[in-house]
């Protein structure tokens, strides 16, 4: 279950962000600024092996003691980046994979509307209701 | 703003309205005061009145300049006509009628409006039916009649979305006026038309028009309100079944937008050019009545449902951006098209995500309408769904194109589905996820395939293979061998099938299939048990001619059987021979039945049961080991049975058996798996049992028969080697027991003998005699050893055919074990399939 959960355009400014509204919501969106220049720094890592080689999934970006940091980028440079609670262990590899998965399917069918200009900011409900069962359940 | 042409009328008509709103003559209107009387008379909803003022420029500049107001009065006119504020079809809708602006003092403004408002108009629709709306307020000309061409279509979309909430529906007569551009979009609201209707019932043709200007205001108003006379009954609602020509003047009414003005200002003059604008309008607003009844009408069954004109014209407006109707839209075209309603973005972009239902990014014809469908519904103010509602749901798996499946109801639910089901996809893919849950059939549109069991017709198919079998059965009784064959085969297929149906229904219905599936074997086998020569075996032939021909009710077998097992049970527990246990239940699956287990038989008669019931529900691949088990328990020992010395022992052990077989037929359970389960078990453990005791022998040849596994499960009960065969027998009868409807003890025997080698119907005759004879010498075995050495051989021969038959028995068995078990793979496979997406 992801604290906060960014969608990022290519040139690097946000398209979709959410986060749980509990917390103060500046931090992550810091947080995932942040976040970018890691991603970056990953992509242009694998970069020289082009981009059928590098993996879309980058991993854990960078942990901090309150929350982990996962990027993902796919193959026209837009990036999704989930943050999760640190305390949260129970939350392995592959799920969040899976949810990164998920993301770009959604997002894939964002696109694929084409009333849905590329670099307008997701309003999509489809979107916005796969994004919600993927965030932490806030009571 | 574009540049506004309007025509003389029209000029005339705007100016005096802006005269009369600009009070302070400052040749520019603020958005208040006479101006929104105005717009509010113009019986807009006020999302429309917004969006007019947007359109005209007024929100950006303040204030609604001349021109601005003129746009915004043309606009009110288009959207009165119901079609949509398109900047576009400011200029391009010709002949449209002025704005009506309905308010009691507009009298001046009606009058001018049917100044204005030609009297063409009213043969403009011909067919039109416009339901004049008794309380109109008068509006009056319904000259507006004129063109309003594709305005038509318009209003049979928009009358078919209009729900229910439309007080009154005007038929609008459609084919006409081609005036208004086919992409248009249905009208604005259902408010405006429901005003345009009353107006329209004012309303009445451009004859009254002058007169009724010529009137006192009222008069004026009321006159029209009588004039619309509309033949179209107006009830009010769903009339649109009129296509009567109604009378223009109907249509005028409904553009009404025209002859009104608002009743602070009693701009008489009205621009004739107005008038005929006007009538344009009202022409289009008839047909958007008339969608607005249809409307009501579908909003009657169903407020998604597209009605048949609704669809038809959709079709053509399918057509003209793709010609071919298998084809796709793609999306940009979509785009546009859809882009010209006037919708925002926003909801046209989600009209679109849950239109497109394969997520490829192009419409289908289904996917099209069901857009088309949603933007009506939202043009006219009703809310677009969460979800997809499932009269607009494209067909899943359309037999032609699988394109249909566009409009999904893609709701949040169901993005995560079709994200899950796709997981593989590239994200490119389209998720075709829809389908499952939600896919109903509310249309015959939308009739959304998806598997469906079929257990009918295997069952079909075996039933006739067993009355072939049967007949053929019936004939040959001691040429068990050649009835072995066939009967064997037809055996096999309708093991087959039985088991295909198990493995299909293994969701849950298996269950029954299977049970028909059984008792239609069980008929069969019961048959060739019955062509034994014993006189039990005569006896169940004559008692169970044809066996249960198609077995009523598959799922009912069951339950009856489980019924007469019980009975039986009773009986048989009590160890006494009950011919009378007629109550056989129906068609008992041959395979031992779940029944058996449940019935509380004697202690081995319940753990045959308990292992049959336990797989019942276990499934088809259980029962198939079972029956593989006991197959292959039965034909292992192939000890040369004391058969000759058995056989003459036959009868006496016969009747005892078919007590036993009663005990064990008690049981219809009609789970087969359970009988074959229970048979595998029970043959297993005649297997052991077997070699123990002295009844080796008697068990071996019970063995042979292919309802060994009868015996093998009395085996395993435990109890006397008698009490076992008989159990085994029982419980082998009892397998078949449900299935087999011919309650007769004798069948029960056989029953179990069949049961226990379901395919081995030829040897059934042979297998009750042997098992008889086994149980018959059972105690006579040492006899027979010491006895004769002839009988020992044709004993011997006898075991080694019933040995072939039972390792054929086996290999089939073996072969359905496989099928099944790939089943149960596959099913897995999909279980894990799903499995993934529970985690988040």
């Amino acid at each position: 279950m992801a604290v906060c959960i960014a969608v990022i355009a290519k040139e690097n400014y946000p398209l979709y962000i959410r986060s749980v509204p509990t917390q103060n919501e500046l931090k992550f969106h810091y947080t995932v600024h942040t976040s970018l220049d890691v991603v970056e720094e990953k992509i242009s890592a694998a970069g020289k092996a082009m981009a059928d080689q590098r993996e879309l999934y980058l991993g854990l970006l960078y942990p901090t003691e309150d929350y982990k940091v996962y990027g993902y980028v796919t193959n026209s440079k837009v990036k999704f980046v989930i943050v999760v609670d640190s305390s949260n262990t129970s939350l392995r590899d592959n799920e969040i994979r899976s949810m990164f998965r998920k993301l770009h399917n959604s997002f894939t069918d964002v696109m694929c509307n084409p009333f849905y200009n590329p670099g307008d900011p997701v309003q999509s409900k489809v979107f916005e209701g796969m994004v919600s069962g993927m965030m932490v359940q806030v009571s | 703003m574009e540049s506004l042409t309007l025509s003389d009328g029209e000029q005339r008509y705007y100016s005096d309205l802006f005269v009369y709103c600009d009070t302070d003559n400052t040749k520019k209107v603020a958005s208040n005061g006479r101006v929104l009387d105005l717009f509010r008379a113009a019986q807009l909803p006020s999302e429309v009145v917004l969006q007019i003022t947007e359109l005209c420029g007024a929100t950006r500049l303040g204030h609604f300049g001349r021109s601005q107001f003129y746009i915004a009065l043309k606009l009110i006119a288009i959207a009165q006509s119901g079609l949509p504020l398109r900047v576009e079809s400011l200029n391009s809708v010709k002949d449209l009628p002025l704005p009506r602006f309905v308010v009691g003092k507009n009298e001046a403004e009606a009058r001018h409006a049917a100044l204005y408002q030609e009297a063409d108009s009213q043969g403009i629709y011909p067919g039109a039916g416009v339901i004049p709306r008794p309380p109109g307020r008068g509006l009056q000309n319904k000259k507006v009649t004129p063109v309003v061409p594709p305005v038509v279509p318009v209003h049979e979309v928009i009358q078919a979305l209009a729900p229910a909430s439309e007080p009154q529906c005007m038929v609008q007569p459609d084919s006409t006026s081609p005036v208004v551009s086919p992409h248009q979009s249905p009208p604005t609201s259902p408010h405006s038309w429901r005003k345009h209707k009353r107006q329209a019932s004012g309303g009445s043709s451009a004859a009254d028009r002058p007169p009724a200007v010529a009137t006192a205001p009222a008069g004026v108003w009321t006159q029209f309100r009588e004039a619309p006379t509309v033949p179209v009954p107006v009830p009010g609602d769903g009339m649109w079944s009129a296509h009567s020509p109604p009378p223009p003047p109907v249509q005028e009414t409904w553009v009404s937008f025209t002859a009104d003005t608002p009743p602070s200002s009693a701009i008489p003059a009205m621009h004739p050019s107005s008038v005929q604008e006007s009538t344009t309008v009202r022409t289009v607003a008839s047909a958007a009545t008339t969608n607005e009844i249809q409307r009501q009408s579908s909003a009657y069954d169903d407020p998604w449902r597209i009605t048949d004109e609704q669809r038809q014209y959709y079709i053509n407006q399918f057509k003209t951006i793709q010609p071919d109707l298998n084809g796709f839209i793609p999306g940009s075209a979509a785009k546009e098209f859809f882009t010209k309603s006037k919708l925002p973005i926003l909801e046209l972009s989600h009209i679109w995500e849950l239109s497109d239902f394969d997520k490829d990014g192009a419409l289908t014809l289904d996917e099209f309408c069901a857009a088309f469908h949603l933007v009506v519904a939202r043009k006219n103010g009703y809310d677009l769904p969460e979800k997809l509602p499932e009269s607009l749901m494209p067909k899943l798996i359309d037999l032609d194109d699988s394109a249909e499946v566009s409009e999904a109801a893609v709701d949040v639910g169901y993005s995560g589905s079709p994200v899950e089901v796709t997981p593989n996809k590239s994200p490119s893919m389209p998720s075709l996820n829809q389908t499952w849950p939600e896919m109903n059939q509310a249309n015959e549109d939308t009739a959304i395939v998806h598997p469906v069991p079929i257990r009918m017709t295997p069952s079909k198919i075996h039933m006739q293979e067993m009355e072939l079998k049967r007949t053929g059965s019936d004939h040959n009784h001691p040429t068990s061998p050649l009835l072995a064959k066939p009967p064997e085969l037809s055996e096999e297929t309708k093991l087959a099938a039985s088991l295909k149906f198990v493995a299909d229904n293994a969701v849950g219905e298996g269950y029954s299939s299977s049970d028909s599936y059984t008792s239609d074997q069980e008929p069969i086998t019961r048959q060739r048990s019955h062509s034994g020569t014993s006189p039990e075996a005569l006896k169940v032939v004559g008692a169970a001619p044809p066996p249960p021909p198609p077995r009523p009710h598959p799922s009912h077998s069951r339950s009856s059987s489980l019924d007469m097992n019980r009975s039986f049970a009773a009986g048989a527990v009590a160890g006494q021979p009950q011919p009378g246990a007629i109550a056989y239940p129906p068609a008992v699956p041959p395979r031992p039945l779940p029944t058996q287990t449940s019935m509380p038989h004697g202690g081995h008669r319940s753990e045959v049961e308990g292992g049959g019931g336990t797989p019942l529900t276990a499934s088809a691949p259980t029962t198939v080991t079972t029956t593989t088990a006991a197959a292959a328990a039965a034909a292992t020992p192939a000890a040369p049975a004391t058969s000759p010395h058995l056989i003459p022992h036959q009868p006496n052990f016969a009747d005892f058996s078919q007590f036993q077989a009663f005990a064990t037929s008690d049981q219809p359970s009609s789970l087969p798996e359970v009988d074959k389960h229970s048979e595998a078990a029970a043959a297993a453990v005649v297997v052991v049992a077997a070699a123990a005791a002295g009844q080796v022998g008697v068990l071996h040849t019970v063995e042979k028969p292919p309802e060994g596994a009868g015996p093998l499960r009395t085996v395993k009960s435990d109890g006397p080697a008698e009490e076992r065969t008989p159990t085994s027998l029982n419980s082998a009868k009892g397998a078949s027991g449900p299935l087999a409807p011919p309650p007769k003890p004798v069948r029960r025997r056989l029953k179990s003998e069949d049961e226990l080698r379901p395919e081995d119907e030829p040897h059934g005759p042979q297998r009750s005699n042997l098992i008889a004879a086994v149980l018959a010498t059972q105690p006579s075995i040492p006899r027979s050893i010491g006895k004769d050495k002839k009988a020992i051989q044709a004993s011997i021969r006898r075991n080694k055919e019933t040995n072939t038959v039972l390792a054929r028995l086996n290999s089939e068995l073996q072969q359905q074990l496989k099928d099944l078990l790939e089943e149960r793979i596959s099913l897995e496979v999909q279980l894990e399939q799903l499995r993934p997406f529970s985690h988040l």
